[in-house]
């Protein structure tokens, strides 16, 4: 069992894919730790050797800041943002997209799931009305 | 893109050097500005800006935290009535007759 920086790595995929796992370690990263580590970065995580798994997890600790210190970082940028009320700060305070896309449509992500149309209520208003005429 | 570091921050000079004269005096003054696109600079914190918005002058005052932001991030420009109160009150009515 793999656990690094609080995250247990998927037993069964490649190592350089499962450290992916860990969030703030992308591609790249991922890349960069094997060629530190000199560990085989397709080999599976269940048949790391202790040894490897702790030079792995010694540089993530030593080098990256991932899981909770990332997020609290990124979080503290968004707060700073809001905290001034500059532009991007109040983007972000109404959940809409932030570095200038069109909200006309899309945008999806940032506000959330479609609301939809207001669908009338024809039906109840409109059926005794029509009735007499017929 | 961000600006060339080579460059410096952008300021409009007469602005700058207006807070300047105010920071030698030791004055507080609202200052009115249409450079929307200088920087907010360390000596700017602690003074208020009156920045236009294309119609009138928003008073902005400054803190650390702003400091590396544009005057004009803090002056919006655009008017926004929101959509979900006044169009509830719009279609309600009529949804019930």
């Amino acid at each position: 069992m793999a656990r690094i920086a609080g995250v247990d790595l998927p037993r069964d995929k490649r190592g350089e894919i499962a450290i992916q796992y860990i969030y703030g370690i992308g591609i790249p990263s991922a890349k960069k730790i094997f060629a530190e580590a000199r560990v085989d970065s397709n080999k599976r995580v269940k048949s790391w050797t202790d040894e490897e798994t702790a030079r792995i997890r010694e540089i993530i600790e030593r080098a990256y800041k991932v899981e909770g210190d990332l997020r609290r970082e990124v979080a503290m940028n968004v707060k700073r943002l809001m905290d001034i009320g500059c532009y991007r700060g109040i983007r972000h305070r109404k959940g809409l997209p932030v570095r200038g896309q069109r909200t006309h449509t899309n945008a999806r992500t940032r506000k959330g799931r479609s609301k939809g149309v207001m669908v009338k209520k024809k039906p109840v208003a409109a059926a005794p009305a029509a009735a007499p005429k017929k | 893109m961000g600006r060339s570091l080579s460059k410096g921050p952008y300021v409009e000079l007469r602005l700058q050097s207006r807070v300047e004269d105010l920071n030698r005096a030791h004055q507080k003054k609202v200052l009115k500005t249409w450079s929307r696109r200088s920087t907010i600079l360390p000596e700017f914190v602690g003074h208020t800006l009156a920045v236009h918005n294309g119609k009138k002058f928003i008073p902005v005052y400054m803190t650390e935290n702003m400091v590396g932001h544009r005057l004009g991030e803090f002056a919006l420009s655009r008017t926004f009535k929101a959509h979900g109160a006044s169009e509830k009150a719009s279609t309600s009515p009529t949804g019930k007759t």
